[in-house]
C-alpha cells in the first residue's frame, strides 16, 4: 500500500503534530512513514503544512506525488497547498475557515467538518483540534487502524491529557460517521 | 535497518545527526544557527549539558568554527552545523583545521542558491565548495548519506575518520533530509565502533606535536596537558609546530597531509550500488537525489531498461576507480544532481568520453523527481 496525506493550516504546530502521530501510528503497525513539514519565514501565523507518506515498503522518494487525503483549516493554506492532489482525493475542510473553490467540488470528494466549533463545544480547549482532525481522518481512510492511532496519541500526549485526547478522537470519528454518514475510504 | 536491535524512532534528519554525534562521543558543539540546519544546534544544546558536554552559540560562523577547532585541540570531540552562507564563512578556519590537524565534524545542510538564496528549500550545490572552498592544497573527506539510518551510521563514521586521521570531516546533508522525518533505529551503545585519536606515549621533553616518525598521523596531546607545550599555527610548520619556509620540509608536510586521505582510501571510500549488477544504463547520484534515482531505476526496469545506480556515500575523495569499473559495463550514464552541474565534471573526467554522460540538473528548490531522471535514462537506452 502507498498513501499520501497532507495536513495544512495557519501558523500552529498542531497540524504538524497530527502528521507526526499518523506517521508514528504507521511505524507502530510495522509500516514505513516519511514526513516533510513546510513552513514560511514567519515565526507565527504563516501557512503551514506537513506531508506524510505511508507505505508498506521502504519509502525511496520522500516527497508527495499524488496526495490521497488533504486536510485544510484555512483558505490561504488551502490555496497554497492544494496542488498535487490525486483525482478524487478526499478533502476535509472546516467550512467556517475554508472557502473551497467551485471547481474543486467536482474534482475531489469534499467533506465539511466544523473542526474548531466541535473542539470548542466538546473539549473546551482548542489545543485538542489536531486530535479531532485525526479522528476525522481515521473515519475517512484505511491507512492506519483506530487503535494504533489511539496508542500513538497516548505516547505523545502530555500526562493527564490522555482522556481528553481520546475524547477528541471520538468527536472527529463520530461526526464523520453519524452526522456526515460518510461511507468512503481511501 | 539491519545494524541494530533498538526501537524505531520517527525523527527529522537533523535530530538524527545530533543523536548520532552524541553516540559517537561528541562532547562539544560550537555553532551559529542557520536554516535549514538549526535543529542540530538546538538539539545539541539540549543534549550536551546533561551529559557533561558543552554547547556554545558564538557571535558568527567564523567564530563558531574557531571554537570547534579550539575545543578539538583541547581534546574534545567537536561538531558544528551550518548551511551554505555559514559554510562559506567557516571555510577559512576549515583550512586552519586541516593545517593544524584538528579532528572535528562540520555538517552542511545544503539549501538553495548562492548568497542567502532559498533558506527553507533544498539544493546540492555546495559539493564543489566542500572540496575546493578553502584555499591551498588540502585533503577533503565529505560524506553524503541518503537515508536516516545511513545518516546515523555515517555521522559516527565521520567522527571516527576525523579522529583516526586527525582532520576535519564534512557531512553533507540537504534540506530534504534535514527536515524529513523517517524511521531510524539507533544502534545500542557497544554495538558499533568508536575510534578516538591516538595519544602520544612520549614524555613532555620528547614530545613533538607533528612528529611523523610514528606514521602520517602524529600522536596527539591535548592543549593544557600539564608539562606539554605546543605551538599551533596556520603557517607551514615543521615537527615542532613552529613556522618554516624550508622547501623540503614544507613539501614533505603538505604531501603527508594529502597522504592521510590518498593512503587510506580503503578506510574512507564507500559506494552503494542499486540494481547495478547487470545494468547497462548507469545513474550517478548522491544524497537525497539518489532516492529519486532509485525509483527511476525501478520504473526503468519495469519498462525493460536495465538501469542501475552508482551512489557515492563518500563523495570526496571521489570514487574514480569504482566508477571507472562500473562504466565498463555501461552504454551511458546519467548524472542526477540538484544543482546546475558540479559532480558531472568528475564523472566526465573519470569515464573519459568512453560513454555518453547525460546531465540531469535542477535548481529552484523543488527536488528532482523520479520521472525527470527516467526521462534522461531513456535518452541513453
Amino acid at each position: 500500500m502507498h498513501f499520501e496525506a497532507r495536513f495544512s493550516a495557519v501558523g500552529g504546530q498542531g497540524i504538524i503534530l497530527a502528521g507526526t502521530i499518523l506517521a508514528d501510528s504507521a511505524i507502530l503497525e510495522g509500516k514505513y512513514a516519511a514526513g516533510s513539514p513546510t513552513y514560511t519565514a514567519q515565526v507565527r501565523g504563516g501557512p503551514t503544512k506537513v506531508d506524510v507518506i505511508v507505505d508498506s515498503e521502504q519509502i525511496l522518494f520522500p516527497r508527495t506525488q499524488e496526495i490521497n487525503f488533504f486536510l485544510s483549516l484555512a483558505t490561504n493554506s488551502y490555496k497554497m497547498f492544494c496542488k498535487g492532489l490525486a483525482d478524487n482525493a478526499v478533502v476535509l475542510v472546516d467550512p467556517h475557515l475554508v472557502d473551497v473553490p467551485e471547481g474543486d467540488k467536482e474534482k475531489y470528494q469534499i467533506f465539511e467538518v466544523p473542526v474548531i466549533e466541535l473542539t470548542a463545544e466538546h473539549l473546551g480547549r482548542l489545543v485538542y483540534t489536531s486530535a479531532v482532525c485525526l479522528g476525522t481522518m481515521i473515519a475517512l481512510t484505511d491507512v492506519v487502524k483506530e487503535e494504533t492511532v489511539r496508542e500513538a496519541l497516548k505516547r505523545r500526549a502530555p500526562r493527564g491529557t490522555e482522556m481528553y485526547n481520546m475524547k477528541a478522537l471520538d468527536v472527529g470519528i463520530n461526526y464523520v460517521r453519524d452526522i456526515l454518514k460518510a461511507d468512503v475510504k481511501v | 535497518m539491519k545494524e541494530s536491535n533498538g526501537e524505531v524512532k520517527f525523527l527529522p534528519g537533523n535530530i538524527v545527526v545530533a543523536e548520532a554525534a552524541v553516540a559517537a562521543g561528541c562532547n562539544f558543539f560550537g555553532g551559529y544557527p542557520i536554516t535549514p540546519s538549526s535543529e542540530i544546534a538546538a538539539h545539541m544544546a539540549a543534549l550536551l549539558p546533561r551529559r557533561g558536554g558543552h554547547f556554545i552559540q558564538m557571535e558568527d560562523e567564523i567564530a563558531a568554527m574557531g571554537s570547534v577547532i579550539g575545543a578539538s585541540l583541547a581534546g574534545a570531540k567537536a561538531l558544528t552545523a551550518t548551511s551554505g552562507p555559514g559554510f562559506s564563512l567557516k571555510l577559512e578556519n576549515l583550512g586552519f583545521g586541516y593545517m593544524v590537524e584538528a579532528p572535528c565534524v562540520i555538517v552542511n545542510v545544503m539549501r538553495g542558491g548562492p548568497s542567502t538564496g532559498l533558506p527553507t528549500h533544498p539544493a546540492q550545490a555546495d559539493v564543489m565548495q566542500a572540496r575546493w572552498g578553502t584555499h591551498g592544497d588540502h585533503p577533503t573527506i565529505a560524506i553524503t548519506p541518503a537515508f536516516h539510518q545511513e545518516t546515523y551510521m555515517e555521522t559516527i563514521r565521520a567522527f571516527n575518520l576525523s579522529e583516526q586521521l586527525r582532520m576535519p570531516v564534512i557531512l553533507l546533508l540537504d534540506e530534504v533530509l534535514g527536515h524529513l522525518s523517517e524511521g531510524v533505529r539507533p544502534p545500542k551503545p557497544g554495538t558499533f565502533e568508536i575510534i578516538n585519536r591516538k595519544m602520544t606515549d612520549q614524555p613532555p621533553d620528547k614530545y613533538l606535536p607533528y612528529d611523523t616518525s610514528f606514521g602520517d598521523v602524529p600522536p596527539f596531546v591535548p592543549y593544557f596537558e600539564p608539562g606539554y607545550h605546543w605551538h599551533t599555527t596556520g603557517l607551514n610548520h615543521d615537527e615542532t609546530g613552529f613556522p618554516t619556509t624550508n622547501p623540503e620540509l614544507v613539501t614533505r608536510d603538505e604531501e603527508r597531509l594529502m597522504r592521510k586521505v590518498t593512503g587510506n582510501r580503503d578506510l574512507i571510500d564507500k559506494v552503494e550500488y542499486y540494481m547495478a549488477d547487470d545494468a547497462d544504463v548507469g545513474i550517478f547520484s548522491f544524497g537525497s537525489t539518489a532516492r529519486a534515482a532509485m525509483v527511476a531505476v525501478k520504473h526503468a526496469r519495469e519498462q525493460g531498461i536495465k538501469a542501475g545506480l552508482f551512489r557515492p556515500v563518500t563523495l570526496w575523495p571521489f570514487p574514480n576507480k569504482q566508477l571507472k569499473d562500473f562504466a565498463e559495463q555501461l552504454k551511458g550514464i546519467v548524472v542526477a544532481e540538484f544543482n546546475l552541474g558540479q559532480m558531472v565534471y568528475e564523472v566526465e573526467r573519470t569515464v573519459q568520453s568512453t560513454i555518453p554522460v547525460i546531465r540531469r540538473t535542477k535548481v529552484g528548490g523543488v527536488p528532482i523527481t523520479p520521472a525527470e531522471i527516467l526521462e534522461s535514462v531513456k535518452e541513453i537506452s
